[in-house]
């Protein structure tokens, strides 16, 4: 098919939308409400252009045989301007205040916006969820969050209420976010355009124990950190920075920086056992993974008849940190009181996971990738320049089999590479599991372990995972990660959201894993270490009481 | 979806939390989206209203024909603002679009019986009228 843009003849697909043939061009269309994977909406009319002196939003029109299209008239200006000017001025304010990259922000200095005309709106209350803020008053009405929670993570937590000028997004009956069935997984966050849905800050706090002379302050950053963290200082997506985000880390005034990496190592060394104690029992299988909290919580609202096939093992920075106030401190000498442990995790379902009675402050406060970037910016510490340094030994030596939990897949894959081992005692020979890899949603495969077949699959994103519970009991280890991609598609990951962004940081962080000496969590020597001078062994009965938790069934609203 | 919607506000006088909570058990539909139709329209209410709902239009005609006035005196009349309920549960008074009445406008409806060509004085008789 052929159209005219600006004049020029162009063939093109009539599939695609015509924003999609127009940005493919490299003709910059602005828009706010489109998102790539979701459906369009033609909500914020920002992305009109003029078609036969009609002026046509692009995000969800196509292509006609002839077409003419102008791009960049006075009538299309004029009216991205005024609509521009119309959604600006709550914004504003914030944007001057915070600094944040959000594309509203980016198309009111495209459009050559320089004074606010209009009086900002001010009408709602800000919810001021555990993990998730959202202030409504610097809504645009997008309808991103609405469609992300809906048709990626089918949890339907918010829509859109009443109608005209009184259109607004909530939970049902007005509810804040803590009181209905949210996951927390903040992908509502990364498909705002606005900033008007933020994750719940704890830098104020982490400063405050920063300054406390009394305070052992401990922070452990999570698998997928250390490949998008670069992002938020202007590096390419797919940059591994663990040496400079630990010498950053320690310019702050953290006392140690220690690995999450190794507690992931931990789940899996009880994940692996419990699950060939359930195989050699037979009991409740399908065993699922529990490592994303964001998950558990949907599962405990809607899927609680599955408790009992829940493994019980905590997340690995849950693990890490009970392991440092209770190991690590013994073994430094320090009071566990003292110790304050913060960690840098990619998701805003952690922050809530922290504050789970059953967890008994053991993480202290959690910051997303976000939130640590602008901790590194708050010391002003020169992160690209910084020379690269190991995380502290005491609990920072990690194995390639910890790195892969960032990916949707990873832990399945980290559990098999030594499930395998324990269960045989041989030499597991080819340990990349390619199946498990790669963005699918649902990703299935099977091993022979002793001559029994072990049928497993992973799912990502939480719609997925309702699609592989309709057949669950095909399988007998499910892993499941909320977000898209896994943690490293994460709600605290730097904004704004593009799957091409979370195609590098995988591949970033395979490619870790393929670099690092250690490969599979057993062979990992801190790991041994606690077992032979704390715990024992895996499963052992003080492994249950401090690295073991239960869940709770939460009502389906 | 709508159609148990208003069965509820009959058999009410409103659609409930609870109302809502067991619509969505029953059709799987969650309740963020029911509560997104239920409040899409202005005709379903969302807290208990009195014995008599009055609705009054302010679409185009109405206003230009002084709908304006009429609310802001039934408001001061009833000693409530629009959305609300008198105390003694008699009235609730909402704001409605176009009820399509606009040939004899200003116009309103009480429990679905149209009132047209209000005036200050017809208004007084048919409160006066619904509190005996």
């Amino acid at each position: 098919m052929q159209i005219k843009v600006n004049g020029r003849k162009i063939k093109c697909d009539p599939k695609k939308t015509l924003l999609h043939i127009l940005r493919e061009r490299g003709i910059e269309i602005p828009t706010l409400c489109h998102q790539e994977g979701l459906e369009p909406q033609g909500r914020c009319r920002l992305c009109v252009v003029e078609v036969d002196g009609k002026l046509i939003t692009t995000c969800d029109n196509y292509p006609q045989e002839g077409m003419k299209i102008l791009t960049h008239t006075d009538k299309v200006i004029k009216s991205r301007r005024i609509n521009a000017e119309l959604l600006m001025p709550d914004h504003m304010a914030k944007c001057m205040i915070e600094n944040k990259h959000h594309d509203l922000c980016k198309i009111i200095a495209d459009l050559g916006i320089t004074e606010v005309r209009f009086d900002p709106k001010k009408k709602y209350e800000v919810d001021l969820g555990a993990s998730v803020i959202r202030d409504d008053n610097l809504c645009v009405n997008c309808g991103r969050c609405v469609d992300v929670c809906a048709e990626v993570q089918a949890t339907w937590a918010i829509d859109f209420a009443r109608r005209g000028h009184k259109e607004h997004v909530t939970p049902y009956f007005e509810h804040n976010l803590n009181d209905v069935a949210c996951t927390k997984c903040g992908q509502c966050i990364a498909a705002c355009p606005v900033g008007a849905i933020s994750e719940r800050e704890h830098l104020q706090e982490v400063y405050k124990v920063l300054k406390d002379e009394t305070k052992h302050v401990i922070v452990q950053t999570a698998p997928s950190i250390r490949a998008s963290l670069g992002e938020e200082f202007g590096m390419k997506p797919g940059t591994i920075v663990k040496g400079k985000m630990v010498a950053a880390l320690r310019r702050c005034g953290f006392d140690k920086v220690f690995d999450t990496n190794l507690g992931a190592d931990m789940t899996i060394m009880e994940e692996a056992s419990e699950f060939l104690r359930r195989v050699k029992n037979n009991e409740c299988l399908p065993m699922v993974t529990t490592c994303c909290p964001a998950w558990i919580k949907f599962m405990e609202h809607f899927y609680h008849d599955l408790i009992p096939h829940m493994s019980t093992c905590k997340s690995p920075h849950e693990m890490l940190g009970i392991l440092t106030k209770t190991f690590y401190a013994k073994k430094a000498g320090i009071n566990p009181k003292d110790i304050t442990v913060v960690s840098v995790m990619p998701c805003t379902a952690k922050k809530f996971e922290s504050v789970r009675p059953e967890m008994k402050s053991a993480v202290d406060y959690v910051l997303t990738t976000r939130e640590a970037a602008r901790l590194i910016r708050h010391f002003h510490v020169d992160f690209n320049n910084l020379k690269d340094e190991n995380f502290d030994p005491a609990l920072g030596i990690s194995t390639g089999a910890g790195a892969i939990f960032g990916a949707t897949g990873g832990v399945m894959e980290a559990a098999l590479r030594t499930a395998y081992e324990f269960a045989t005692g041989r030499t597991l020979r080819d340990i990349n599991f390619e199946e498990l890899r790669g963005m699918k949603g649902i990703k299935e495969g099977k091993i022979k372990i002793k001559g029994k077949e072990i049928r497993f699959a992973a799912a990502n994103g939480l719609k997925n995972t309702r699609e592989l519970m309709k057949r669950k009991d095909k399988y007998h280890f499910i892993e499941i990660m909320a977000c898209p991609g896994g943690c490293i598609g994460g709600g605290g990951q730097p904004l704004p959201f593009s799957w091409e962004k979370i195609d590098k940081r995988i591949e970033a962080i395979y490619r870790e894993d393929s670099h690092l000496p250690i490969r599979k969590s057993h062979d990992n020597p801190i790991v041994k270490q606690i077992y032979s001078e704390f715990l024992g062994k895996p499963l052992s009965e003080k492994a249950e009481k401090l690295l073991h938790t239960k869940y709770f069934k939460r009502s389906q609203f | 979806m709508l159609n148990e919607l208003r069965k509820i506000q009959k058999k009410h006088g409103y659609v409930s939390e609870d109302s809502i909570k067991k619509l969505s058990k029953k059709t799987g539909i969650p309740v963020s989206i029911i509560y997104g139709v239920t409040t899409f329209y202005a005709k379903l209410h969302t807290k208990p209203t009195g014995k008599y709902i009055i609705e009054i239009c302010d679409s185009p005609s109405c206003y230009l024909n002084g709908s304006l006035d009429i609310i802001k005196y039934l408001e001061r009349k009833l000693d409530i603002k629009s959305g609300q309920t008198t105390q003694d549960k008699k009235f609730s008074l909402f704001i409605d679009s176009c009820i399509g009445c606009c040939d004899e406008a200003p116009a309103m409806l009480i429990n679905g019986k149209p009132y047209t060509k209000l005036t200050k004085e017809k208004i007084d008789k048919i409160l006066k009228k619904c509190k005996s």
